[in-house]
């Protein structure tokens, strides 16, 4: 009889006592494009090495050779599950850079997006990690505020995802009454339903006995490790952006920062959680703000800045000051002034900032965004190293990872 | 003590002296120069003497036109105790880009020089795992550098019915 032919195995892979698992990069429990390549003992994980780039867009090189105002959609595309905080992040560093001041009733409203925007990140990433520790109902049962914000977004902007909202200088219409009625609707309704969320988890034997403890990073690791925003928060340092560098008014408002002591899993989800009650109150002070102003102070919506803002259509067709303004921005023949400016804001899911330079040419000489996942991601490996599989499911849900982001 | 971006500038040129240049007080941010050489070691007086702990941000950036510093490393560091930001940059030629590693000081330098490797080319000495992060790991270029320019838009010697050009 002829010698069998087998197949040749990579060496040592008989003597191996672990097994190497290919967790991604298209997994349900993943949430995006990301790979893992775990070595696993049993269901312990013995040492995993994430794989990047998957959707990278290049969206740097692509600002180069754009204007100021092309490059707030490429921000709508970092962080989808709460684009008008990158689009607002963005305005307000355009603006500090070219020394643009905004009416107080334009900083309210975009606070308004902006803290909408941060409560539907939350509860996407919150209901999550419900999803993964087995419970489907808060996730289904949250969607339809999600919805509401995303009406809410849709009145302002017209689009739901990915919102290009607002202009340099402000927004690019005012809010519309409806866009009012459902802010309120959702302040009256919104409270009820997120108690309602947090009985299902809070003390919910199951959840607390598969988040507690694991993924866990102490304040120290997670500082060098360059954790920002709600993580961070969990491990127990009070660095909030909104409070340190304050930006849009913010220091107007009464909120506080809570705070987590164990960085695990359960912490940051409770982080969460009270993060949006306080971005509850905040919503409710600066919609009681808005409504203060009177007469034509309650018209504002963008800042005098004719060298970025776009003038009205009709003043464009009649008026040739007006038309000038229209064709030199679209045309992108605005000169940039010389220099560099970092510009942090607060996102959703860490410190989300815009390092710009400029050469004095009419787009960005070097634009750099810094994410926040792409930075905390790397401690994936310390966080689950050591625990169940399944943990560091909820551990990768739990972080709030955005592929979009982390790819840029 | 409260730091300022005077207090700052003066601690740095005492324990630099002529080693740390370039200062300038833009946009409220302390930014400052180095030789390539000193980039460790004036992050770690920093870190140690100064309070800053936390690696905001670390990016490359080409000037082609600066020659023998055409590839920049621009790092921002944060000193939350005293809620005060600063901007460190090291400028080395594009022949010979070679820049310390500070991810024994920071964990959060890995990706992020990673990152600036992929793009800029920047070679970091002492890097655990320096390889390609979001690009293919084929890639024989650096995309970031000025060299590269984006596709000519108008160009017409693609055949590409899909996007309209065909």
């Amino acid at each position: 009889m002829e010698a069998q032919h087998n197949i040749t195995l990579p060496e040592g892979s008989i003597e191996k006592k672990t097994t190497t698992l290919n967790f991604g990069p298209t997994h349900p429990a993943t949430h995006g494009v990301f790979q893992n390549i775990m070595e696993i003992d049993g269901e312990r994980v013995v040492s995993t090495e994430q794989s990047v780039g998957f959707i990278h867009r290049a969206f740097e090189k692509l600002a180069e050779r754009r204007n100021l105002y092309q490059i707030t959609p490429i921000t709508d595309r970092l962080n989808y599950c709460s684009s008008p905080l990158n689009n607002m992040g963005w305005h307000l560093t355009c603006e500090k850079f070219l020394k643009v001041e905004t009416p107080k009733r334009v900083d309210y409203l975009r606070i308004i997006i902006m803290e909408l925007a941060r409560i539907s990140d939350h509860l996407i990433c919150n209901s999550i990690v419900g999803v993964d520790t087995g419970a489907y109902t808060g996730f289904l049962y949250v969607m339809q505020y999600r919805e509401l914000i995303y009406e809410i977004y849709e009145e302002v902007c017209g689009s739901r995802l990915t919102t290009n909202i607002g202009r340099i200088g402000g927004f690019e219409r005012n809010f519309t009454n409806t866009a009012f009625t459902k802010l309120e609707k959702f302040l009256s309704e919104y409270p009820k339903v997120l108690k309602e969320f947090e009985n299902l988890f809070t003390r919910n034997r199951i959840f607390m006995e598969r988040t507690q403890g694991t993924g866990g990073i102490s304040a120290a690791r997670a500082m060098n490790y360059g954790f920002t925003g709600p993580n961070l928060r969990a491990a127990g340092v009070d660095y909030d952006v909104r409070v340190a560098n304050p930006y849009s008014s913010y220091q107007d408002f009464d909120f506080t920062v809570p705070v987590g002591t164990t960085g695990d899993n359960y912490d940051r989800f409770l982080v969460r959680n009270a993060e949006m009650w306080q971005s509850l109150s905040i919503l409710k002070q600066a919609y009681e703000k808005v409504q203060s102003f009177k007469g034509a102070e309650s018209e504002i919506f963008h800042a005098d800045v004719p060298e970025y803002y776009l003038p009205k259509k009709e003043d464009v067709y009649s008026n040739m000051e007006a038309l000038i303004w229209h064709f030199k921005i679209i045309m992108g023949e605005i000169d940039l002034p010389k220099g560099q400016i970092y510009n942090p804001i607060e996102g959703a899911n860490g410190e989300l900032g815009f390092y710009l330079i400029s050469d004095g040419g009419r787009t960005p000489f070097r634009l750099h965004f810094r994410r926040p996942c792409f930075i905390y991601y790397q401690a994936y490996p310390e966080l689950i190293t050591g625990g169940m599989l399944s943990d560091a499911v909820v551990t990768m849900s739990s972080l709030n990872l955005i592929a979009g982001e982390l790819d840029a | 003590m409260s730091l300022t971006n005077e207090t700052i500038q003066t601690q740095l040129e005492e324990k630099f002296a002529d080693q740390v240049y370039a200062f300038s007080t833009e946009t409220g941010m302390l930014s400052f120069e180095s030789p390539a050489a000193l980039n460790l070691k004036v992050m770690q007086y920093l870190f140690d003497e100064l309070g800053f702990n936390f690696l905001t941000d670390l990016c490359g950036v080409n000037y082609p036109d600066n020659k023998d510093a055409e590839l920049v490393v621009v790092y921002h560091l944060h000193n939350f105790v005293e809620n005060i930001r600063l901007r460190l940059s090291v400028a080395v030629p594009m022949a010979k880009p070679d820049v310390f590693t500070a991810s024994k000081l920071f964990e959060a330098a890995n990706w992020m020089e990673r990152e600036t490797y992929d793009f800029f080319g920047i070679n970091f000495i002492g890097h655990p795992n320096l390889k390609r992060i979001l690009n293919v790991e084929e890639m024989d270029y650096f995309p970031m550098r000025k060299e590269f320019p984006l596709e000519d838009q108008t160009r017409i010697d693609k055949d590409d019915e899909m996007f309209g050009r065909g």
